[in-house]
């Protein structure tokens, strides 16, 4: 059996057939999954110094070189790579005073934090599975993103307390903008209008109370909020709809869950999209007391101008690690990388190591090299790798460029 | 989906009987129930002039005629492998109470619906409840999928 890094749920039924060292027929994959198992044969990227093939030991050097010329080196990424990986980079990140920032600080970020720091009640997804007799999707659409999500734990599957079914023991609910393949399937989808959750959860809490709530079809929110009252073991997913939606107003997640709470017992489970954020920001979060955004350069500090959007104005060198934030992030943000010297560490080729000065080729993890990694709900799901590699991991090229230093 | 109103407009329209079906209506409607092949109708195979309205019904049939026994058609091109319809199959829960049945992949060699290759694949169909004398109007599978990606002709 191996574990798909498709996607946060790590996945770890897969079967491979192996036919000569590469990958033959593969079972219980998702399409998504599947893409991300053949990419290891597509688009592999080179070592590379000053766009030109290059030794591995050369890049190598060429990169300790550059980061520890830097008076402000940022290192970004993070979320694709193994919890080792992620702790030798950190050991690298203190050592050269750096900035590190990861996907979570422009997305899931607050939710993670709120979750990581027990601010908000969370469960693991094998509780769901167990337990959970309403899953709400808000603003996600996991069918989409998450294929396996709804049929391994939050919808279809029998578990111990769920023994009949979803038609009888579960409710789905989506609330989103659109009416996604998500919301197709579940028992209720509720539309919310762009830009209009915090509006959504105060009329919610309005009903909680009893009130009349100021929305355009009371029938059905009311009858929305009954379902979610009646409920002995609550979840929800909140995906990116509900992340940017309510940013400016993120007490009101609390005041929600907590309203529900009274009354029945509700749990939060952010659908992170990469295989270990979640694991980034609980490493940093042990180690520092921050899940993102934090800066070495002087002790240990947090805050938004170490977030990759201002420190991109002001960082003089670049460590990217299994991302791609030239395509990922703002124009202007990528222009700024573009324009420093970037160490691109990644399996693939793709617009930051085209840009980058020193391209380091590493091994696909979950897929060339094994390790672990926390699921989206904190659960740490160990791997091996699936077919021989030889390839350096991302814990190797961290340990080799620190001892270029 | 094509319907008999579709699948008669392909026909010869003569009513010439040969088939061994009074009218190309009937015809149709054995077609889509997959009574009838569509070289049953010697006219519309054998003479020239109607070569465009035969390939144009072998396009519309072939889904239908790859369907299985019990009238199951996936298109693999639609689907996300997501297993919603593997894991809401009764047939699978009952077979199968350490794999599918749990939101794993099947463990059990009697599985009707698995995953392969990141799409749904149709094994052990006489295992349906919708096949044979005995079927049930089963619908687990299609009503679980989020792509509609898997359909009853
Ligand atoms: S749901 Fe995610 S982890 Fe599971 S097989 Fe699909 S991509 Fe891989
Ligand atoms: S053989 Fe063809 S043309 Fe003749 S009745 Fe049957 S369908 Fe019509
Ligand atoms: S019709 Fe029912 S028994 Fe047959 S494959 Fe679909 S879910 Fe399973
Ligand atoms: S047929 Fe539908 S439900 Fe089944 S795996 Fe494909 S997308 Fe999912």
């Amino acid at each position: 059996m191996a574990v798909c890094t498709g996607c946060s749920l790590l996945c770890e039924d897969i079967e491979v057939a192996l036919d000569g060292g590469k990958m033959g027929k593969t079972r219980n994959l998702c399409r998504k999954g599947l893409g991300h198992f053949k990419s290891i044969y597509l688009d592999r990227a080179r070592p590379a110094v000053d766009g030109k093939e290059a030794g591995i030991d050369e890049a190598i050097d060429k990169a300790a070189g550059i980061l520890k010329n830097a008076k402000k080196p940022l290192i970004f990424g993070w979320s694709n790579s193994t919890l080792d990986a992620q702790k030798a980079g950190l050991e690298l990140a203190r050592e050269l005073g750096a900035v590190v920032d990861d996907t979570s600080s422009i997305c899931q970020g607050w939710i993670v934090e709120k979750v990581l720091r027990k601010e908000i009640p969370t469960c693991t997804l094998d509780d769901v599975r167990n337990y959970a007799d309403v899953s709400i999707f808000w603003g996600s659409d996991p069918s989409s993103s998450h294929p396996r999500h709804l049929s391994r734990f939050s919808y279809y599957p029998r578990g111990e307390k769920r023994q009949r079914g979803y038609e009888e023991d579960r409710t789905a609910i989506t609330i989103d903008v659109r009416k996604s393949p998500t919301a197709d399937i579940s028992d209720e989808y509720y539309r919310v209008l762009p830009g209009g959750d915090a509006g959504l959860v105060e009329a919610m809490i309005s009903v909680l109370d009893g009130k009349i709530p100021r929305v355009e079809d009371k029938k059905k929110l009311i009858s929305l909020v009954t379902n979610m009252k009646k409920s002995r073991f609550g979840v929800i997913f909140p995906g990116l709809g509900m992340v940017y939606s309510l940013k400016g107003r993120k007490e009101l997640l609390d005041a929600l869950v907590e309203k529900l709470n009274q009354s029945s017992r509700y749990s939060v489970i952010p659908m992170v999209g990469h295989y270990n954020m979640r694991g980034f920001n609980q490493t940093l979060l042990d180690q520092t007391g921050f899940i993102n955004r934090v800066s070495f350069q002087d002790g240990v500090e947090s805050g938004p101008e170490h977030s990759v959007m201002e420190a991109a104005k002001t960082c003089d060198a670049a460590l990217v690690i299994g991302s791609d934030p030239v395509s990922s992030l703002p124009a202007a943000v990528a222009r700024r990388l573009a324009g420093m010297p970037v160490v691109a560490v990644d399996p693939h080729r793709n617009l930051t190591t085209d840009v980058a000065r020193v391209v380091i080729p590493s091994a696909a993890s979950g897929l060339e090299a094994g390790g672990s990694a926390l699921r989206m709900d904190g659960v740490e799901i160990k791997f091996d790798g699936v077919v021989e590699s030889e390839r350096m991991t991302d814990l190797e090229i961290l340990a080799r460029i620190k001892e270029g230093l | 989906m094509v319907n008999a109103m579709e699948i008669y407009q392909l026909t010869p329209k003569t009513n010439c009987k040969k088939c061994g079906l009074p009218t190309c209506m009937a015809f149709a409607v054995a077609l889509l129930g997959r009574e009838k092949n569509i070289e049953d109708c010697t006219p519309l195979v054998d003479e020239p002039k109607y070569e465009a309205k035969l390939k144009k019904l072998q396009e519309v049939m072939e889904p239908i005629m790859g369907a299985s026994e019990t009238g199951l058609i996936v298109h693999p091109e639609k689907c996300y492998g997501c297993g919603n319809c593997v894991v809401a199959c009764p047939v699978n829960v009952a077979n199968d109470p350490r794999g599918s049945a749990i939101g794993l992949g099947p463990k059990s060699d009697k599985a009707i619906l698995v995953v392969e290759d990141g799409v749904v694949k149709c094994l052990n169909m006489e295992e349906c409840r919708r096949f044979g004398p005995n079927k049930i109007m089963c619908n687990a599978c299609t009503a679980t999928c989020p792509s509609k990606a898997i359909e009853f002709v």
